[in-house]
């Protein structure tokens, strides 16, 4: 468990982090979501003692990281920054770190090969691929066995067998009983491995709730209709009691409604109706939405709608396919993929 | 195993799985005693043409120590690698993580990188004393002389003692470029100037290289310092002992 309070961070006259308060629960992966410059970084690096609080507090198991005497028992964790000398081979890095908590050097060659790294535990990493970074610096975070696990932004720039596999080690780590901490800009991303959600924008607490209770309150479906009457159609729904809204190709996007009861409205009207969906809103843009206030340095591009909407970050990829379900059990389609995509 | 113990197997293991310690070390030794050996060799075939005053206070000792001018600045590229490569890399986060309490953590790396040097450095010295005085041949001195004892262990503390003054100052700077383009420079050309040119010689001679130099020295002539080699040792401590306690403090204050 890791717990903050009022946790706060002024760098200069930069507020980093501004008065964060909230929980961190084993047994589930809590995703720590916010845009770039949010404070995520900050905040885990007063997680380990590593920046001085200027307000505030944070507690592991109920400790400060200083009065830990071997914290990698306790807490591993995955810097943004991968902190790997170039020059010190896989297995010394590794050894150096497990020497100073009392780890015995056995679990060195053990946590190599549960990250797949055995083969080069001899070579210098300043060689490795990005990906051999990572795992190298998860096998740092898991030397000690810990309760609790910290990883920031764990999958940027790997390919989509490095993210697949490390969304699958967190939810494992999880199904543990662990406690598991991982910061994203992406949403994409936490709908695939979170099942807990904090928020921040811009140091602040945006939201803490579950995934799903995010989901449902996030995500806004409407219904697109297009027809050759538009100005008939809308007559019609807004004499049912319905609020269309011309969307951005002259289709009609009716928030709340129902495409049967739609439906059934253009034939008792005669209505020739071209098309008649149910769109749901990516969590993508529940995420810029909520952090829209937030965002630290907006890159504008018109939206679809003509209204401005601030664009996908740079390394957004899609989701690859066959990605892992999401994590909770009956909640299946629609798939959250394909969801966002169509969010784009 | 107790706490400290632990961190020092960790900077030992540390300090040992890295390029830069061997050849930093093995620099430091081979450009002192090669260039003393050098100078030696030089200085025992123009003997005859010194001056009768040179011929008298004619210091064999510290001109076997000719070399380490030049050998220091790799003691010094020691003591900066192994403290800056900790930030370059970012190593200093792992390491903090792994060992919140600060103190123990610099005072473990300065006692494992210090009894490195003070090995390295005495092996320097006696190498440069040992065979500066086979060249010098008849102009040469015996470590049983007078002062001689004092003056090579004096060199390889030294020698200790210059590559921790750098690890203390890297403590506060942080930066490689910082440290190497500050501590550089100033050991081979500026700290010199300072310490022997008439106008700033009265200040400039308490340097911690100029003071810690008259050690190695066993002929008063040939530095002409207000105080005798020991204490010039002692500043040189000083020295050192205050780079490293501002190390402490700016590790112990600064976010990592
Ligand atoms: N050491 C620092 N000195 C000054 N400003 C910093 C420092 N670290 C972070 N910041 C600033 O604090 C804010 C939060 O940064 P960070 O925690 O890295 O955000 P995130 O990880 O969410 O992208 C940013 O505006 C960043 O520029
Ligand atoms: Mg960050």
């Amino acid at each position: 468990m890791i717990e903050l309070e009022d946790l706060t961070k002024r760098y200069g006259d930069k507020l980093a982090v501004d008065g964060l308060s909230f929980t961190v629960r084993p047994g589930t992966v809590t995703g720590f979501l916010g845009p770039n410059g949010a404070g995520k970084s900050t905040t885990m690096r007063m997680v380990l003692g590593l920046d001085a609080p200027t307000r505030g507090d944070v507690r592991i198991e109920g400790k400060h990281y200083g009065e830990l005497r071997e914290p990698l028992n306790s807490i591993g964790a995955l810097l943004e920054a991968k902190g790997v000398h170039g020059g010190r081979r896989a297995y010394d890095h590794l050894l150096c770190l497990a020497q100073s908590n009392g780890i015995p050097e056995r679990r060195v060659g053990e946590v190599l090969e549960m990250v797949g790294l055995q083969e080069v535990a001899r070579k210098r990493p300043k060689g490795f691929s990005l990906g051999m970074g990572q795992r190298l610096g998860i096998a740092a975070a898991l030397l000690g066995d810990p309760r609790i696990l910290m990883f920031d932004e764990p999958v940027n720039g790997l390919d989509p067998e490095g993210i697949h596999w490390i969304r699958n080690l967190m939810q494992q780590l999880a199904r543990e009983g662990r406690t598991v901490f991982v910061s994203s800009h992406l949403m994409s991303e936490m709908a695939q491995t979170a099942e807990h959600l904090v928020v921040i924008g811009q140091g602040k607490l945006l939201a803490d709730t579950s995934m799903s209770q995010f989901i449902a309150e996030n995500s806004r479906t409407h219904v697109r209709v297009r027809t050759p009457e538009p100005e008939r159609m809308r007559d019609v729904l807004v004499e049912a009691g319905l609020r269309p809204v011309t969307g951005g190709d002259g289709a009609l996007e009716v928030d709340g409604g129902e495409a049967p009861r739609i439906g059934e409205l253009a034939a008792a009207n005669g209505v020739v109706l071209h098309e008649l969906s149910t769109q749901r809103a990516s969590l993508e843009e529940a995420f810029m939405r909520l952090t829209a206030q937030s965002v630290e340095y907006h890159a504008y591009a018109p939206g679809a709608d003509g209204t401005q909407l601030p664009q996908t970050p740079p390394g957004a990829a899609p989701p690859p396919g066959g990605a892992a379900p999401p994590p909770q059990p009956g909640q299946a389609p629609p798939a959250w993929g394909e969801d966002w995509k169509r969010g784009r | 195993m107790n706490h400290t113990t632990r961190v020092l197997k960790s900077e030992w293991t540390k300090v040992r799985s890295v390029h830069s310690t061997v050849w930093t070390l093995a620099t430091a030794l081979i450009v002192s005693v090669g260039l003393g050996a050098l100078i030696c060799a030089v200085t025992a075939s123009t003997f005859d043409d010194m001056s009768t005053g040179d011929r008298l206070t004619f210091d064999a000792t510290y001109t076997s120590f000719a070399g380490m001018g030049l050998g220091q600045l790799a003691m010094i590229a020691f003591g900066v690698l192994i403290v800056s490569a900790e930030y370059s890399t970012g190593m200093i986060r792992n390491s903090l993580a792994a060992v919140p309490q600060r103190g123990t953590f610099l005072w473990c790396k300065v006692l494992i990188a210090g009894v490195l040097v003070l090995v390295v450095g005495m092996l320097t010295s006696f190498c440069a004393f040992f065979l500066g005085q086979a060249l010098l041949g008849s102009h040469g001195v015996g470590i049983g002389d007078p002062g001689v004892l004092r003056a090579v262990v004096g060199g390889g503390l030294y020698m200790a003692l210059i590559a921790m003054f750098a690890v203390g100052i890297t403590f506060v700077l942080r930066s490689p470029l910082l440290a190497f383009a500050i501590l550089m420079p100033f050991f081979f050309l500026i700290s010199n100037i300072l310490g022997n040119v008439e106008a700033t010689k009265k200040v400039g001679q308490y340097l911690p290289d100029q003071a810690g130099t008259t050690v190695m020295a066993v002929v008063p002539e040939t530095l002409d310092r207000p105080y005798g080699p020991w204490e010039g040792l002692l500043i040189m401590v000083a020295w050192t002992a205050a780079a490293l306690v501002a190390g402490f403090i700016v590790l112990k204050k600064r976010d990592a």
